[in-house]
């Protein structure tokens, strides 16, 4: 047998290209993104790609073997496999296995806050009627068990949860009890402010390895002016409900996010400063939404999505400089994005996902018992709009999946199919958001060049592209491990809370 | 260097036979029947060597050369390098040839199960060229190896040639090693090629309690690893066959051999095994072994490390921050940076492993994997030279 050099393993019969979308760097309009239908991705100048897209690379030119290594051209068909590109694919959509993993019991609407951007329509805190009761919540439990997911996460939401706590205790010994023999994969969240946080309910909290999670604005007086309440003392009880939970849970088990006013994007630095005197090694910068009390009163606290992309980038470069300090922390959204950009993996976040995460992702069971595919579908009712609402916990699933709010859902649930997102080089990345389009647009499919969901979401991946682009060695690096931490991903889970 | 084989006297009647080698201290502990040992008594003081000992049915008594010896028992006397075979070891004696090998050592890091000589590729680099050779005989020699081997043996590696191309018979190689050596990690170097479209793979679900394959990839597009393995089709086949071992559970290694080629594509190989095989538990990056066919293809495949330490650090940064395990084989501490030391392994199989004179002043020869023992100036990097500790 005789050796054969390199070229004669090279097939000299031109290229077939494999389905691509590309994107012309805002930053640098000779070059351009180009994503495989996985999201693999590279860039390169525009030139090449114009050449590449005619069929006149030629066979040695090494962008040839970067475009076949990312699945976006097929030299030889029956020397090459389709394999990677599938299993990307099914590793990106991993989602979709399993059914919803997410589970939001709302335990009651009240709360002692009257925060003027509050999204949840809450209650004063003497309204018991707005309690979870016993029946809808052991109905709640039955149905949980119905999805097949193998990984249960079920997060206590509210209102303020620690005002129904005995439901929250009870609701979670139904679920242990019954689990004993579903053999689940159980992970409780409490979504509370922490105030007033005793013992007795640590005890039980630590018993079940629960997380909290809490809302923490930033510095005292900006957390105070964002969240009202009686004795203006929000700050001081949240920290200390932090502070008693660490202690009692360990330190991972507490994670924040803030929730961005129009008078916080004034101070990004300082609110990463905050998280910082804290000891918090993972911040979550969301804006505003849509919804609750927030689009009455968005003139006094809302603001545009540019505004909120030019506070962003000040708070990265902020974090950044923070990270290189020696101090790590990281931004929870832009982990997620991030490891959309530089894995193949899927994430538990359930906002970006297409098909959407809304109702295969995460079920809502409200106080009253009717059931909701996102926490945004159960505001829009609370609101007076009931469009979204699957049915109720007396119900069998099938029965809520075949609602025509699930039918709404999916036909403007796939982002690939939706009209511009079908031809963004993000898309592999991105998912579609029916409930918010339809908050925001009244309509489900939603108009992309105004959309605020696509402002921000394209905003953010070449905000960070670029960054990427453009960073030292150490930028680079940080950016890859926060892509990687697959645990600031989960935590993106809680982003609606 | 060990030696592998060497000659040796052995009476004609005993005939071709594995056999465990046995002193006279640990004998008496050893779980098998007499016939399957060597009693070894070189060296050993004569007042302590009885009749009733000479009498049990030895398979072989190795006899130093000056000692007394009749014809009745069936002695060897090993005439080479007596290093050939030590307590604990496994030896083949060939009384045709008159010759005894080595086919265990207790201690090695590198005990091989040989299947076959016969490969389905043709590497450029192969360090052990294939031979289309009838050696299915090998499968039922392999059972009776694994009998002998120690059963606190902390790994085994299967290699060849291709060990799939045994087919069922590997199936019952790693069988045998699962009933009778549960306790050791059994790691198959396969090209993995014959793992797709059959369902071979399948097979191996759940067959043993520790067994992981090592499957090579030398690029991260069919031109450049089809070129590498000198067969068209390889690169897709390997990776459907990646697929199908993950499918039925199995943990996977994944080997670079830094042939030139590969080396300068290794930050897009390390991306490309990040994208599409996150499931590897380890990707070993690898220097070549300058014998077999690497020798007959020096300018092609010899790539100084020192002229590639960017390439290293990249793919090392890669599967580091991926959470895919790394380490370097076969690669100097002097010939590569500083940081990247804790990742490289003395990979080196203890018989061919050897360290250059320029090694003698070196403050980490003891942590360094040295060199293979047929090392040439010209496979040796510019960059060797002795390191000294501040």
């Amino acid at each position: 047998m005789k050796f054969r050099p390199r070229d004669a393993f090279r097939a000299s019969a031109g290229y077939q290209l494999l389905p691509m979308r590309f994107r012309r760097l805002p930053w640098d309009g000779d070059r351009v993104f180009v994503s495989s239908m996985a999201g693999d991705w590279l860039t390169m100048p525009a030139a090449a790609f114009q050449a590449f897209v005619s069929h006149e690379l030629p066979d040695d030119s090494p962008y040839l073997a970067d475009l076949q290594a990312r699945h976006l051209a097929v030299v030889d068909v029956s020397k090459s496999s389709l394999a990677p590109l599938l299993s990307q694919y099914r590793s990106r959509k991993s989602y979709l296995m399993g059914g919803p993993a997410l589970h939001i019991f709302v335990v009651s609407l009240r709360c002692h806050h009257t925060c003027s951007y509050c999204q949840v329509s809450r209650q004063g805190v003497n309204a018991q009627a707005f309690d979870l009761a016993d029946s809808p919540a052991e109905l709640a439990v039955e149905r949980l068990f119905d999805w097949p997911s193998p990984e249960l996460t079920i997060e206590f939401q509210g209102g303020e949860p620690l005002l129904n706590f005995e439901q929250v205790m009870r609701i979670t010994r139904l679920i242990v009890a019954r689990n004993q023999h579903e053999g689940r994969a159980l992970r409780f969240v409490l979504a509370s402010t922490l105030h007033d946080l005793t013992e007795e309910q640590l005890d039980f909290l630590a018993e079940h390895r629960f997380k909290l999670s809490t809302s923490l604005d930033g510095p005292e007086w900006l957390h105070n002016a964002n969240r009202p309440r009686p004795g203006r003392d929000s700050y001081r009880r949240t920290i200390e409900g932090i502070e008693r939970g660490r202690r009692r849970l360990g330190e991972d088990a507490v994670s924040a996010l803030t929730t961005l006013t129009k008078l916080s994007l004034t101070v990004p630095e300082e609110i990463i400063d905050e998280y910082r005197k804290l000891g918090l090694h993972s911040i979550s910068l969301r804006p505003l939404s849509p919804y609750g009390f927030a689009t009455k009163t968005a003139r006094r606290t809302g603001y545009a999505t540019s505004d909120y992309l030019t506070f962003y980038k000040r708070a990265f470069l902020h974090l950044v400089a923070v990270n290189h300090s020696g101090y790590a922390m990281d931004e929870s959204y832009a982990a997620l994005l991030l490891s959309q950009l530089f894995t193949s993996f899927g994430h538990g976040y359930v906002d970006l996902r297409s098909p959407s995460g809304a109702g295969l992702g995460a079920v809502i069971y409200d106080y009253d018992g009717r059931v909701y595919p996102s926490d945004e579908a159960r505001m829009l009712a609370a609101m007076g709009d009931p469009t979204w609402c699957l049915g109720d916990v007396s119900q069998p699933v099938s029965a809520w999946l075949e609602s025509p709010a699930m039918a709404s859902v999916l036909r403007a649930g796939v982002a690939e199919a939706l009209p511009t997102c079908s031809d963004c080089a993000y898309v592999p990345l991105c998912g579609a958001d029916p409930v918010e389009h339809y908050a925001r647009q009244r309509d489900t499919v939603g108009h992309r060049p105004t959309s605020d969901f696509c402002q921000r979401n394209m905003g953010l991946f070449d905000f960070l592209l670029e960054r990427f682009e453009k960073g030292s060695a150490e930028d680079q690096r940080l950016m890859q491990r926060w892509a990687m931490r697959q645990d600031s991903v989960e935590e993106a889970i809680h982003v609606a809370a | 260097m060990l030696p592998l084989e060497s000659k040796a006297l052995i009476p004609n009647s005993l005939g071709p036979r594995l056999l465990k080698v046995v002193g006279l201290a640990d004998f008496p502990s050893a779980a098998l029947p007499c016939e399957r040992m060597a009693l070894d008594l070189r060296g050993a003081p004569a007042a302590l060597i009885g009749r009733e000992m000479l009498d049990l049915p030895w398979g072989g008594i190795i006899q130093s050369p000056d000692a007394p010896r009749d014809r009745e028992r069936p002695y060897v006397e090993i005439l080479g390098d007596q290093r050939v075979a030590k307590s604990g070891d496994v030896i083949e004696l060939d009384p045709f040839r008159q010759r005894v090998a080595s086919r265990y050592r207790r201690g090695d890091n590198g005990n091989v199960l040989f299947a076959t000589e016969r490969c389905n590729s043709y590497c450029v680099m192969c360090s052990q060229p294939p031979r289309q050779v009838q050696d299915d005989w090998r499968v039922s020699q392999l059972l009776d190896l694994i009998d002998l081997i120690d059963a606190d043996e902390p790994s085994l590696a299967i290699s060849g040639g291709e060990p799939t191309l045994l087919g069922d018979g590997l199936l019952e190689v790693v069988a045998r090693c699962a009933s009778v050596l549960p306790d050791t990690h059994l790691h198959i170097l396969s090209n993995g090629r014959l793992l797709d479209g059959s369902t071979l793979h399948s097979r191996f679900e759940g067959i043993h309690p520790n067994l992981s394959w090592g499957i090579p990839l030398y690029g991260d597009h069919y031109g450049l690893h089809d070129y590498v393995v000198q067969s068209e089709g390889a690169f897709a086949q390997t990776l459907r066959g990646l697929y199908a071992l993950e499918a039925a559970k199995q943990r996977i290694e994944i080997r670079v051999v830094l042939v030139r080629s590969t080396f300068e594509r290794l930050p897009q190989i390390a991306r490309y095994i990040q994208r599409n095989l996150p499931f590897v538990e380890h990707v070993a990056l690898m220097g070549i072994e300058p014998i077999g066919f690497a020798k007959a293809h020096y300018a092609d495949v010899w790539a100084d490390p020192a002229d590639f330490g960017d390439q290293l650090a990249a793919a090392v940064g890669m599967f580091d921050s991926s959470g895919i395990g790394v380490s370097l084989y076969n690669l100097p501490l002097c010939t590569i940076d500083r940081s990247l030391w804790p990742y490289a392994a003395q990979s080196i199989s203890t018989w061919k492993n050897d360290y250059l004179p320029a090694c003698a002043s070196c403050s980490v020869k003891s942590k360094c994997g040295g060199f293979f023992s047929w090392v040439t100036p010209a496979w040796t990097s510019r960059a060797v030279a002795p390191v000294k500790e501040n």
